[in-house]
């Protein structure tokens, strides 16, 4: 599942930024191509491809701040759903 | 009963497009208009049928925008901020949230208002925000000023963007609440009858079930899930001002003669108007696309949205223009609509994401497609 989820969401953010290496534990914020509209996509994505639902006090951006991150996030709300 | 893009388009021609001029001078539409608009399931049919919803699908409710659009964009801007402020409680609002405020704003007993702009910044400078939340208690005490609120001078409901600590936070404040002081905008060039104000919150005290959505981070999420769905709405009813813009000159050039010809046989005023038809036909499918992505939850639906938008705005500003030249000094004239499409087809390409954010925007997608 972790392995799964990463490959997504790396293949999600390099799609959008083809020009970028994303190595898993980066911080893509730190990279300064990160906007409200990709975090929305981003949410919008996670949601869609792992058919969960992030509750609002997961949506903080140290959850969105890497590969990571996101991975346990999808990982922890995969276990409650 | 659902509504339909049918139904809707036979409430225009009966209700809204004949007294579309008099709203405009007026300034306001008349309450009798907004309560027909809720009696019909127009306010926000997207929301869900157990609080008073159709579960109405995207692509039809921007069927429904297109044609209020078509008739009034006052009153299309208002079904705008109000579904924002609808899909923003419905996507993000606790149970307790929703159960408070949905059915009311689904049937309009409620008229909610999106509180984001600033006297001193841009609507699309979000960064910009001055109004200040701090912590009181349990709950929040608001301080700022918000301006160009569409709706503003009805609301009941005010969707209220401000800074909590280093990000930006989202507040559901009642007009009733102390300290909220409404002061109406006139003589705006177009939408003057979307009751457009500015709104004062002084020391308003707020319980901690206020916040809705995330705490410091509404920019990536509460924002910009309701500003997509309003540029959504903004698309359609420009796709909207482009029909009623065609409609117009067809009509009129089919009937008007000028040396001896048709004006429906001038070549140049032939030119014109397939330009309307293409870019009407252009914007149908951006919006649908758009609406279908909605739909399917797919995030490519923020870009598609972007694009629509930036289609339908312009070509709306061009066919409304190119309708006044077709009617002459009739078209600047109050005996005619188009002045009146004109002016509000401008405002279209202000709201919701300027033009320019959108051509600085959209190219990316260039970059991404090329890998670069």
């Amino acid at each position: 599942m972790s392995d799964t989820a990463r490959a997504e969401l790396r293949q999600f953010i390099v799609g959008k930024f083809p020009q970028i290496e994303l190595a898993d534990d980066q911080d893509i914020f730190a990279l300064g191509f990160v906007n409200s509209l990709f975090a929305m996509e981003l949410v919008m994505f996670i949601e869609k491809t792992f058919s969960i639902r992030i509750p609002n006090d997961e949506l903080k951006l140290d959850n969105f701040r890497s590969v990571d991150a996101m991975s346990e996030l999808i990982a922890r709300q995969s276990v409650t759903a | 009963m659902s509504p339909t893009p049918e139904l809707t388009r036979e409430f225009v021609d009966a209700d809204v497009a004949p007294n579309a001029d008099e709203f405009d001078r007026a300034e306001r539409l008349p309450e009798s208009l907004l309560k027909q608009v809720g009696s019909l399931g127009l306010w926000a049919p997207f929301l869900p049928e157990a609080v008073g919803g159709s579960g109405t699908d995207y692509v039809t409710v921007g069927r429904i925008h297109t044609e209020i659009g078509r008739g009034c964009s006052g009153l299309r801007s208002m079904l705008t901020v109000h579904g924002m402020v609808s899909w923003s409680v419905n996507r993000w609002g606790t149970d307790e949230q929703k159960d408070r405020w949905l059915p009311e704003l689904a049937s309009g007993a409620t008229f909610g208002v999106f509180c984001l702009s600033e006297p001193d910044s841009s609507g699309s400078d979000s960064k910009a925000e001055g109004t200040l939340a701090e912590p009181d208690g349990d709950g929040w005490v608001l301080n700022g000023r918000k301006k160009w609120i569409t709706g503003g001078q009805v609301a009941d409901l005010m969707m209220v963007f401000a800074r909590t600590g280093p990000g930006m936070s989202t507040f559901l404040v009642p007009r009733t609440a102390p300290g909220v002081e409404v002061t109406p905008v006139l003589g705006m060039m177009g939408t003057a009858a979307s009751m457009i104000a500015e709104i004062t919150f002084t020391d308003v005290k707020l319980g901690a079930d206020a916040l809705l959505g995330p705490r410091g981070w509404a920019a990536g999420t509460v924002m910009t899930g309701a500003l997509d769905i309003g540029r959504y709405s903004v698309a359609c009813g420009s796709l909207g001002i482009v029909q009623a813009a065609l409609e117009a000159s067809a009509r009129y050039t089919a009937e008007r003669s000028a040396g001896g010809m048709l004006l429906r046989d001038q070549p140049q005023l032939r030119a014109k108007i397939s330009d309307m038809v293409t870019s009407r036909d252009a914007a149908r499918l951006l919006c649908e696309r758009a609406g279908r992505l909605k739909d399917a939850d797919d995030p490519e639906t923020i870009m598609a949205t972007w694009i629509a938008k930036y289609h339908a705005s312009t070509a709306a500003t061009k066919a409304a223009s190119d309708a006044v030249q077709i009617h002459g000094a009739n078209g600047c004239s109050p005996d005619y609509p188009v002045a009146r499409l004109y002016r509000d087809s401008k405002i279209m390409e202000i709201i919701e994401g300027s033009t320019e954010l959108q051509q600085l925007t959209i190219a990316d997608v260039a970059y991404r497609e090329v890998s670069l």
